[in-house]
């Protein structure tokens, strides 16, 4: 059977005209690359609740916070690279610190803008906000997941980094999966070894439990959505039960989801763990597989890494 | 506007640069400097010109304040307080443990404040951001914003001055506090601001050239401002005195971020009072 692929920045352009025709406070703030984002539906369907600040990202956030004060729900609609790094201190002034109800939606997360380079990869962008208090950070893992977070971070109170794929990435869910921002979502259960991914990694750890259950592992599978807040229960849970962890993630290996789960880890004292992601190296032009496995985040890898564990 | 009702205004202007001293002498910390420069179009905004209700501070129709320089906030403190947001007594708060009154302001803890500021550059887009609300919503209240000259030298600034051009901000009115000295030094030493005003008339706003620190001339140019509903935002650039009415705090750059100490608290007080003027029998 054939599997689906989506990016999910497309899951993102449905969600967001769905919202905004069920909440006119629901607005879009494009910083010229809607086209990119996916917001041309919004943008040819909404124009009333629809904004375009140019090129200037600083701006598009700090007049977010001020729409935010009075009622609006903005969508900062750009690149992961920029709507957490150039944007990384407006965000942590003028919308964290107030807890404004502002919304940072990227697409281009992790390496998936491949061919475009390492100006547009962004590697740093959760493990940058989950450091800024007030942050909720998610990835979803696929199309569905994003259309159903997004529409979960507009009633959830508080500023929300969403960060969606530039390239498609399988369906691995269905339109009637439900989620909760904070809590990971069980995919899989197994009792030898627990694999903890994001975004466009959960296909890649569902593969690496297949390729364990043929060796007689078995695996439970996790999609951890939200690194922030991070689903400590779920984690402490993997801890007592299993005792073993592999955390994967399209993003640096420093200060994401690994670094997040490894945390609870050192304070519980006990568990062994493998964190897989980036390995703190910028990327370069190249097809995205091949991004990911020179930087040993595959199906393979993962299984290998999570035998290790047991060993 | 009559003589009466620009002396009363000059008077709370006054008042106002006594009570931002005063905190800024009790807490021992603060910025005097750019607090006296801004003093006259902050009791403008407050005393004459706002629509808003210190018992429900967060009227969704009220007018905004934006102090985008957010250094300079005991001026803004005293005008809330005189104001009746708080009482005048959480002024000798300012900067302590626990305080409303944080070193720059705060909107989840300061009544009255309508968006935490303190990183320069970044208010005025959240400015930008209010007034373009009101026009979306079709709502007709108005957004002040303060800005410094050195401020300028950020470029969200003029980021947020295209947004504010190209959605027709005319509910929008900024003024820019050239007092002529940054931290560091002068303006031109630093960072020539070469005219402020060709600035922001060249990003498409309707401009006003006046003396910052004159009363008349603050509410003659805000009652333009405020009048001509021509789709252009608006831009008062204030020539003033850093300092303006502790003569030696005036045109010097130490007072930037500096509190008096007894002896000069002293001073300033005494020469501050001085420039109340009597009313007319």
């Amino acid at each position: 059977m054939e599997t689906k692929k989506i990016a999910t920045r497309d899951g993102f352009g449905e969600a967001i005209v769905e919202l905004g025709k069920e909440n006119r406070d629901i607005l879009v703030v494009d910083i010229d690359i809607g086209k990119s984002c996916k917001t041309q539906a919004f943008r040819k369907e909404l124009p009333e609740q629809y904004l375009n600040v140019g090129i200037a990202e600083q701006n598009g956030a700090g007049v977010a916070a001020g729409l935010a004060t009075c009622g609006k729900i903005p969508y900062v609609v750009t690149y992961a690279a920029f709507g957490s790094m150039r944007i990384c201190e407006m965000i942590r002034q003028e919308i964290a610190y107030p807890k404004l109800n502002v919304k940072i939606a990227c697409s281009h997360g992790g390496v998936t803008p491949a061919n475009d380079g390492a100006s547009h990869q962004a590697i740093e962008d959760m493990g940058i906000l989950r450091t800024i208090p007030n942050m909720t950070v998610i990835m979803p893992a696929d199309f569905y997941a994003a259309k159903a977070l997004v529409k979960a971070a507009a009633y959830y109170d508080g500023p929300v980094y969403l960060r969606f794929t530039r390239d498609a990435v399988p369906v691995i869910y269905d339109e009637n999966a439900t989620f909760e921002i904070g809590k990971a979502k069980q995919l899989r259960d197994g009792k030898d070894v627990a694999i903890l991914a994001n975004g466009d990694t959960v296909r890649l750890a569902l593969e690496a439990a297949d390729l364990l259950a043929q060796k007689g592992i078995q695996a439970r599978v996790l999609d951890v959505h939200t690194i922030k807040p991070l689903d400590i229960e779920a984690v402490n849970a993997c801890i007592n039960e299993i005792g073993r962890i592999v955390t994967v993630e399209d993003h640096n290996i420093l200060n994401g989801l690994g670094s997040a789960v490894a945390e609870v880890i050192a304070e519980a004292g006990k568990g062994k763990m493998k964190r897989i992601g980036i390995q703190d190296q910028f990327g370069q032009s190249a097809p995205y597989e091949r991004l990911l496995a020179m930087n040993g985040i595959t199906a393979e890898n993962i299984a290998a890494q999570a035998e290790a564990l047991l060993h | 506007m009559d003589q009466k009702e620009l002396t009363a205004l000059k008077n709370k202007a006054t008042e106002l640069r006594i009570r931002a001293v005063d905190m800024i002498w009790k807490a021992q910390s603060g910025h005097p400097g750019g607090s006296l420069s801004v003093a006259d179009f902050m009791a403008a905004c407050y005393f004459r010109y706002m629509n808003v209700d210190p018992k429900n501070p967060r009227w969704a129709d009220r007018d905004r304040f934006v102090l985008s320089k957010g250094h300079v906030c005991p001026a803004q403190y005293a005008a809330l307080a005189m104001k009746g947001f708080f009482p005048m007594e959480v002024l000798d708060t300012l900067r302590k443990e626990g305080s409303p009154l944080q070193g720059h302001p705060s909107m989840t803890k300061c009544p009255g404040i309508d968006i935490s500021t303190g990183s320069l550059g970044q208010g005025f887009a959240c400015a930008v951001g209010m007034a373009l609300a009101a026009k979306l919503d079709g709502k007709d209240y108005r957004v002040f914003s303060a800005v410094g000259d050195g401020e300028c030298n950020e470029g969200e600034i003029w980021e947020a001055c295209g947004t504010a051009y190209k959605y027709k901000l005319d509910n929008l009115i900024v003024f820019v506090d050239w007092n002529n000295l940054q931290l560091d030094g002068t303006c031109e030493e630093i960072m020539p601001p070469v005219n402020l005003a060709k600035k922001f008339e060249a990003f498409g706003f309707e401009v006003y050239e006046i003396d910052g620190n004159d009363m008349a001339q603050i509410c003659d140019a805000m009652d333009k401002a405020l009048a001509a509903k021509n789709g252009l935002p608006k831009c008062i650039v204030g020539k003033t005195v850093k300092g303006k009415g502790v003569s030696y705090m005036e045109n010097q750059c130490g007072w930037h971020g500096t509190a008096p100490n007894d002896e000069q608290y002293k001073q300033a007080m005494e020469e501050l009072n001085a420039l109340y003027i009597k009313e007319e029998a």
